[in-house]
């Protein structure tokens, strides 16, 4: 009963502090120096017409890298954790129920839909609102399908770590080409910037971005394969 | 009512709070950190926000000239795309350690674990 009254206690302390920073909050009228560069700057130096894809993959893009190879370790702590319970014994077959006609079919129906939005979603990242992150979870989504419609199924994790590796080393490679040919680590300007609005526009963006996307689709894939593949116990 | 978003942010964080002090189940727990995390987000999206702005995208609706003046910030968005990745990866995280305390002890109740207790 204390403890209950101690949370409250705090939440409520908490919640005065929240609320004193809302009532004092005065949102901006004008875009601050930062953003205003962004907004300015983006459509003529990068010609992407996206401007939060053009930060996350050209002026931080560094810091989007950064991410990667943390969702990759994420990915893989998820596997070392999960991996080990499972060798202890042989995983013992359960009998499950049969997935159902609807599952089935609709698996079949939407899995080559879903993997073409995505791909779609990651390619158009510098014109609409998506992008590699979005693209990737997209992919692991089907990925989750076909998990819930084969549950016994076994994936080759060889072809989902061959696809990580690969999008990754591509992914620095471009970022390295960007030193040698155009003007520092991870610049979009190795290849012409194109006409603005259109798919192959924007430099290297939708380059880097397809391989964010593949990769982001690998490494959410592995954690749901390892996920589902511990129910076996 | 333009702070309505924000609100709701707050209040979601402190609903996660609430559930992640009060909850003894492992799952329940992350669950109330995963509602915590999506107030915070939704916070920093507010902080972007301009009334009367549109969405940081060119095209033919808002032409590269008047940029400055039609869209909102743009680097609250980047900063909450990353941390919406991480927060994935940190609640898969917390999964995968919950499954595996769960066949080491058995057991999801967190008082049951007094090990760093003192």
């Amino acid at each position: 009963m204390i403890k209950r009254f101690a949370v409250i206690l705090l939440l409520l302390g908490i919640g005065a502090i929240f609320t004193g920073l809302m009532v004092n909050y005065v949102p901006d009228k004008a875009l601050n120096v930062t953003a205003r560069y962004y907004a300015e700057q983006t459509a003529p130096d990068l010609g992407a017409a996206n401007i939060v894809t053009a930060i996350i993959v050209t002026y931080r893009g560094l810091d989007t890298l950064g991410e990667v190879t943390v969702l990759f370790l994420t990915a893989a702590i998820v596997g070392l954790v999960l991996a080990r319970g499972s060798s202890d014994e042989a995983p013992a077959r359960r009998d499950l129920p049969p997935p159902g006609e609807l599952l089935l079919t609709g698996t079949r129906l939407l899995l080559p839909l879903i993997l073409l939005f995505g791909a779609y979603v990651f390619t158009h990242g510098h014109l609409t609102p998506g992008g590699g992150f979005q693209g990737g979870a997209i992919i692991a989504s089907g990925m989750l399908l076909m998990l819930l419609s084969h549950p016994l199924r076994r994936f080759g994790h060889r072809l989902i770590a061959i696809v990580e590796s690969i999008a990754g080393l591509a992914f620095v490679g471009i970022g390295v080409l960007g030193i040698a040919l155009a003007g520092g680590f991870l610049d979009n300007r190795i290849l012409p910037l194109g006409t603005f609005g259109e798919l192959f526009s924007a430099g290297a963006i939708p380059i880097i971005y397809t391989f964010v996307g593949l990769k982001v689709g690998a490494e959410f894939s592995s954690m749901l394969v390892n996920l589902s593949e511990t129910e076996d116990l | 009512m333009d702070l309505i978003a924000m609100a709701t942010g707050f209040l979601l964080i402190l609903i996660g709070l609430f559930g992640a002090l009060t909850n003894r189940n492992i799952l329940r727990m992350i669950v109330a950190f995963a509602v915590a995390n999506t107030g915070v987000n939704l916070v920093l999206v507010s902080v972007g926000y301009m009334t009367g702005r549109t969405a940081p995208i060119l095209d033919s609706a808002v032409p590269v000239a008047e940029a400055t003046a039609r869209v909102i910030d743009p680097v609250p968005q980047a900063l909450v795309l990353t941390a919406i990745v991480i927060g994935v990866g940190v609640t898969a995280l917390m999964l995968a350690y919950a499954y595996r305390l769960f066949k080491t002890r058995g057991t999801l109740d967190i008082s049951r674990y007094t090990d760093l207790k003192w």
